[in-house]
């Protein structure tokens, strides 16, 4: 049995809000509140393995509910099985870290706060990891200026980023 | 051998003396600089894929010793020409800016690529756009990366820039960039910055001056 089958006899305790399937791609996509569930599922299942966490803005995308999407996979060393799991949020709310449960989450927790601005409830130190800490914005959403409103560049291919 | 044909006039009299070619007269610019041409010390700051191809260009099959600039140094304190070859991203600005600083007097810098010249394909919030908003740049050599001939032709051309300049004038080019320096260091130390974030805030500045470099 793949761990989505097992995860979704689970509905009771577990809330998902959809799954699907993808040339052997397992993923599920939950709310923010249910994640914590999903971890301790996921350990007794066996994914020891925290693999990625990253994230995408979907701005001005009418079909999605959410701005953001939160984007975990985990590996099973032992079947080598995988599972993806999106978590959806809007702009503003917050998820709970991970970096206790898995060394891994704390550097990818940071990146994503960096490049998307989205904060993680009990990290041990959220602070920017790739940009300087006085950056302005955030650079991977979308509303971000490419050049990040580079004062030298043309001011009328991009809208100068206001700190 | 000379001083025995020299006829005694007297004692303040210039000797009436026929050297033929064993002197030659020129200004000490012209000298200096013709010497300084022909001996430059290249220091690769190599970032990216120009700096692959500058291995060519060092190779036996363009060889730019031909060209003087033989005795390539990854030492700033033992070269005078840094060839800038590839992307230098924000955070890599106050380094070069050290390494600059760093080079024995007189320098020049070779801006190779367009990356280092203008950002390039870069335009993003990662990438300086132009090194030479940060350090003075002499020669730009444009291409992605640009062909090892196009990097000896760079040199060239720096070589005939070197030719025409005076000493004094290179002086004050340098001069400018140390007084910059020394402003970067001075908002570092007052508002507790690190480098890098005092170069953005100089970058702000000049373009808040409307002047295109912070030196």
């Amino acid at each position: 049995m793949s761990i989505l089958d097992s995860l979704l006899e689970k509905k009771t305790i577990l809330p998902i809000l959809d799954t699907y399937r993808f040339r052997g791609d397992q993923t599920a996509i939950i709310a923010p509140s249910s994640l914590m569930t999903l971890v301790d599922l996921l350990m007794s299942e066996g994914f020891h393995f925290l693999v990625d966490i990253t994230a995408v803005d979907w701005l001005d995308k009418s079909e999605n509910p959410a701005r953001f999407e939160v984007v975990y996979h985990w590996l099973n060393l032992d079947s080598q099985e995988r599972l993806r799991v999106k978590v959806r949020l809007q702009d503003g709310e917050s998820l709970p870290s991970l970096a206790i449960r898995f060394k891994t989450a704390d550097w990818y927790e940071r990146e994503v706060y960096d490049m998307f601005g989205i904060s993680f409830e009990g990290h041990p130190n959220l602070t920017r990891l790739l940009t300087w800490s006085d950056f302005p914005g955030h650079p991977l959403r979308k509303d971000f200026p490419l050049d990040g409103g580079d004062p030298f560049c043309m001011s009328d291919s991009t809208t100068p980023f206001t700190h | 051998m000379l001083w025995a044909k020299v006829p005694l006039i007297g004692k303040n009299k210039m000797p009436d003396l026929n050297l033929n070619d064993a002197v030659v007269t020129t200004r000490l610019d012209s000298i200096v600089n013709w010497a300084r041409k022909n001996s430059l010390w290249p220091m690769p700051f190599g970032t990216a894929c120009c700096a692959i191809e500058f291995m060519s260009v060092m190779a036996s099959k363009y060889d730019m010793s031909r060209f003087g600039a033989e005795a390539m140094r990854f030492s700033p304190r033992q070269s005078d020409m840094m060839l800038v070859l590839g992307t230098v991203t924000n955070k890599m600005a106050p380094i070069l800016r050290t390494i600059y600083a760093q080079m024995a007097e007189p320098k020049w810098v070779i801006s190779v690529g367009v990356c280092a010249s203008s950002g390039g394909m870069y335009r993003t919030y990662a990438t300086l756009q132009g090194i030479d908003r940060i350090i003075p740049v002499d020669v730009y050599v444009p291409g992605c990366p640009p062909r090892p001939e196009s990097m000896i032709y760079g040199v060239m051309k720096l070589q005939e820039k070197i030719e025409k300049e005076s000493l004094g004038m290179r002086k004050d080019h340098v001069r400018r960039f140390y007084e910059s320096l020394d402003l970067q260091e001075k908002i570092q130390s007052e508002k507790n910055l690190t480098g890098q974030q005092a170069i953005q805030h100089m970058l702000r500045q000049a373009a808040h001056d409307k002047v295109a470099t912070i030196f």
